[in-house]
């Protein structure tokens, strides 16, 4: 992120006295001002090398931190203000073909692997970072006096979900930030219900509240991305007075790789990846957006999923094809999907063998998302659990099939559906008596593979308002 | 002291002061809007009923969906045409 130093054009080597690589290198330092420009920048000490003019003094580690070094010494080749090379640690091979002077160091071993350098260690990086690249940060300063505490401040700002909040400090902001190759000053979307621009600057200082690491950084993005369409529909699904609220499903290796769960406890507590993506997401709504309960969200009950609702897709385990890939993206995509869901709901079957009877069962229970004499009106996300998948899977249904044989299963008799059938005033006006109608409409049932090994109970995760007037489901590819 | 970075958008929304109340309806146009949800259109017949009864011109309206705001060109149009405007919410 950090914009590179001025430097002189010849040769350029940064050094610290406290390394034995570097003190061991000084007389080559010395053969080589010798013969062509040689600028030595010193980490730790302007007087070191001794014998060497013109050392210039880099305590302030501003060269070596715009340099992005790792190691001292390091050496550069520098042609009209621009590095054309360099090499780490002492290698004569590399030293002299850098230089192009042959012999150097003679009497010194061939090589020797350098030090850390000054500018990365743990105890300062920090606060560097903040010196050098805090100017990229545009949000509005905020000062906590030293005696306040900082978690009563934030809750008093109204900036936490009821949950306490890690404090958003630049230095936090910048190492979240690192997690992205996108400017901080990209707009990543316009954030409902306030139709406020939010820079990726803001989601990662959300992600900072939400408890994030760095990593997760583009799965909360695309999230925002995902959450801040028109299909998504984010200010209808906040304004609604029904339960549901952004579930965020992962598909692809990035999963695996910042550790998400998509087993045992998948939409449980207990994984910080699945805990602070889906509550980032939440956050930047609440703060950037200003979507809050009592205002804008009108839900009469909501559900603890507006907490963090997050969970990966089961792939390794899965006998099907990963939801991101049945909804179009390629194989070995890394990708967010959001359904507006409410929280899950159990569904027992612990005697079925045939997928058949399990398919029935699968379908007896997505009838009542909503109301059973309800057809059309909202979306379901079906978890379907390894025990469960291994009935479909040996029995060599496909994922489509399954669909299809509950989209068959699902067709409802007008009869049942009219108001006052079965005794129930709620239903459809009575011009739907005598006809059939599907539970859910065409691309209404979503079907993902999470959950530990052991245990006869997939899940739904009822919908809201669906389709066109209401809510589709989103699924945005993960960028990098 | 502590710096922290403001996670909010920082935005100040512009007020805008409400229409002034009628003293009376009477030679108004009364707009209702329909949001679309189910039977909020038993409450509106009825009140245009009610307007009917009094003498009031009545325009009707509808959102095409009952869970986006109602368009821009939607609420321009009732605030050209209307004088008054009643909404119905909900189920």
């Amino acid at each position: 992120m950090t914009s590179p130093p001025t430097l002189p054009d010849g040769l350029v080597v940064v050094v610290k006295r406290d390394c034995a690589t570097c003190r061991l290198v000084a007389p080559v330092l010395q053969e080589l001002a010798a013969v062509e420009p040689l600028t030595v920048y010193s980490q730790d000490d302007p007087s070191f090398p001794e014998g060497v003019a013109g050392v210039v003094d880099d305590s302030g580690l501003e060269v070596s931190y715009r340099l992005d070094l790792d190691t001292v010494p390091t050496l550069l080749r520098v042609v009209d203000g621009a590095e054309t090379g360099r090499t780490v640690g002492w290698h004569r091979e590399r030293w002299e073909a850098l230089s192009g002077h042959a012999g150097l160091g003679a009497g010194l071993p061939d090589q020797r692997p350098g030090c850390g350098s000054l500018s990365v260690d743990p105890d300062r990086v920090d606060g560097l970072r903040v010196r050098f690249e805090g100017g990229l940060l545009h949000a509005r300063r905020v000062e906590i006096a030293s005696m306040e505490d900082e978690a009563e401040a934030m809750y008093d700002r109204g900036w936490t979900d009821g949950l306490p909040v890690v404090a958003p400090t630049e230095a936090r902001v910048l190492r979240m930030l690192e997690g992205t190759g996108r400017a901080p000053d990209d707009v990543v979307a316009v954030v409902p219900p306030d139709l406020v621009p939010c820079t990726v600057e803001k989601v990662a200082i959300n992600a900072v509240l939400a408890g994030c690491r760095p990593e997760y950084l583009p799965v909360v993005i695309a999230a925002v991305e995902a959450a801040c369409t028109d299909e998504f529909n984010m200010h209808g699904l906040l304004a609604t007075t029904w339960f549901s609220g952004p579930v965020v499903i992962v598909n692809g290796p990035i999963a695996r790789r910042i550790g998400m769960n998509s087993g045992g406890n998948a939409m449980g507590q207990g994984n910080r990846a699945n805990a602070t993506i889906g509550r980032a997401l939440q956050l930047v709504v609440r703060n950037v957006g200003g979507g809050r309960p009592g205002e804008v969200d009108r839900a009469t009950l909501g559900q603890p999923g507006k907490y963090t609702f997050c969970f990966a897709e089961d792939e390794a385990g899965s006998p099907w094809e990963p939801m991101a890939v049945e909804r179009g993206l390629p194989a070995g995509s890394n990708a967010v999907t959001l359904f507006a869901g409410e929280g899950p709901r159990g569904v027992v079957d612990q005697i079925s063998r045939t997928p058949e009877s399990l398919a029935r069962s699968f379908a007896a229970c997505l009838r009542t998302v909503a109301h059973p004499k309800l057809p059309l009106a909202f979306d379901a996300t079906l978890v379907v659990v390894p025990e469960h998948a291994r009935v479909f899977s040996e029995a060599g249904w496909s994922k489509a099939r399954l669909r299809a044989e509950l989209g068959e299963l699902l067709q409802l008799d007008g009869d049942e559906l009219v108001r006052g059938a079965g005794g129930i005033e709620e239903g459809l006006p009575a011009a739907f008596a005598g006809t059939t109608l599907p539970k859910f409409r065409d691309g209404g049932l979503l079907i993902v593979h999470a959950g530990g090994g052991a245990g006869l109970f997939s899940a739904i995760i009822g919908g809201w308002a669906s389709g066109k007037v209401g809510s589709q489901p989103v699924t945005r590819e993960i960028a990098r | 002291m502590t710096v922290l970075l403001d996670p909010t958008g920082e935005s100040s929304p512009v007020g805008v002061p409400r229409a002034e109340r009628p003293a009376s309806l009477d030679g108004k146009v009364v707009g209702l809007l329909d949001i679309t949800k189910a039977r909020g259109d038993v409450f509106l017949d009825r009140v245009a009923e009610r307007c009917a009864e009094r003498g009031l011109e009545v325009r009707r309206f509808a959102k095409p969906t009952f869970t986006k705001p109602a368009p821009a060109d939607l609420r321009y149009e009732i605030s050209r045409q209307c004088d008054v405007v009643i909404e119905a919410l909900a189920d």
